[in-house]
């Protein structure tokens, strides 16, 4: 039976969005390297220049940045079917292996010697959550307004258990209002300086 | 029904995924915990075991969460929810909007949650290290007395081998376990009465 050019290429998206979701340990940043080489250098779906868009815009969407691309890169190569297999390419590796992991959790954990390891990595991924706050504090502009924000938003969050939607969201009214003020300001520089 | 309550959470959660997995955690954690369907401890032991499995940290506690409450369907169901909102948006990004990421109020609105999400993932670590280091907020004086200090030490060697080698997430995980095993584990076989 022949098979259309169009589904071999969505064969091949899930194929290779499979792969990289087996390989995606610890959020979506580790694998944009990988992702490089399978999509951009083995089989020329998208180039180099779209790779930086899809992670700006994976970036400034909702979603994890795995998915978005999956979805964007699927759909950019061989439309809707494109995406939605490539979107479920990289989503079945984790499934499958958290999905077993549930079966056995608990018992697993009721170990006593698993148990004290989990005292030790209570303590160490503590280190990690730091550490990724700091590496995404590396992105944040250097304003007034900001420091105000994270300040806010820590205080919210961690003492008054404010909601992270209403967080987020007056975040972001509060990113366009600040703009929008500094470019009537600023009547010949379009954009303003960000 | 527990599956359109699974469904729905997570695709609030979905919708709501800005800044990678752990901006998220006190959204997840006020949701999952919330809910009564994880302990916060539980919690915080899965994200351990997300950093050492494939896959981002809101797809993997959607799918562990959906699975703990029912089964394989619960757990297609969550993951589903949790994927579904961005799969939506990139499509029609992909679609209708190629030029999003440098439309004015993409970029300005971007410029406002950046520091919002510092602030989150500042406040998960806050909160999950409050847990730890002082398991017993009833009153000041019994903080004070159950101080968590072999946490706090293993905390620190972490730190510092985080900061010195740039050692990669998995293996910091394993030896922080390998530390609790030999601070926690051998104290007890050997009977030692440690606070």
């Amino acid at each position: 039976m022949q098979i259309s050019r169009k589904w071999r290429q969505v064969v091949q998206l899930f194929l290779t969005f499979f792969k990289i979701g087996a390989f995606t340990f610890g959020g979506g940043y580790a694998m944009i390297a990988l992702m490089e080489r399978e999509v951009v250098d083995k089989r020329h779906w998208i180039t180099e220049e779209d790779v930086m868009d899809i992670i700006t815009i994976a970036e400034s969407t909702p979603g994890v940045i795995a998915v978005n691309s999956a979805t964007f890169i699927g759909y950019k190569t061989a439309g809707f079917w494109g995406a939605f297999f490539a979107t479920l390419g990289v989503v079945i590796p984790s499934f499958t292996v958290i999905f077993i992991i549930s079966l056995f959790f608990l018992e697993f954990k009721s170990l006593k010697i698993v148990s004290y390891a989990f005292e030790g990595i209570r303590a160490g991924i503590v280190v990690l959550i730091v550490s990724a706050a700091i590496k995404l504090a590396k992105f944040c502009p250097r304003d007034m307004i900001s420091f105000v924000l994270l300040g806010a938003t820590f205080i919210a969050s961690a003492f008054f258990n404010v909601n992270s939607i209403y967080i987020l969201l007056t975040g972001m009214v509060c990113g366009i209002v600040y703009q929008v003020i500094k470019v009537k300001n600023t009547p010949d520089k379009k954009g303003g300086d960000m | 029904m527990i599956l359109l309550q699974l469904f729905f959470t997570f695709f609030k959660i979905g919708l709501f995924t800005i800044g990678g997995g752990y901006a998220m955690i006190p959204l997840i954690q006020a949701d999952v915990v919330g809910n009564g369907w994880m302990e916060l401890e539980q919690f915080i032991d899965f994200i351990a075991v997300s950093e050492s499995t494939p896959g981002p940290f809101a797809v993997n506690i959607a799918t562990f969460v959906g699975s703990e409450m029912g089964g394989i369907v619960g757990a297609t169901f969550a993951t589903v929810g949790v994927v579904l909102p961005s799969f939506l948006i990139i499509l029609f990004i992909a679609r209708y909007f190629m030029n999003f990421q440098k439309n004015f109020y993409v970029r300005s609105a971007l410029q406002g949650l950046r520091p919002v999400i510092v602030g989150l993932v500042s406040s998960a670590a806050f909160t999950i290290g409050i847990a730890n280091f002082l398991p017993d907020l009833s009153s000041f004086s019994a903080a004070f007395s159950h101080i968590n200090y072999r946490g706090l030490i293993i905390f620190a060697v972490i730190l510092l081998i985080h900061l010195k080698f740039k050692t990669h997430p998995i293996w910091l995980i394993v030896i922080s376990a390998v530390l609790g095993i030999l601070f926690f584990g051998v104290p007890e076989m050997l009977g030692w009465g440690i606070p």
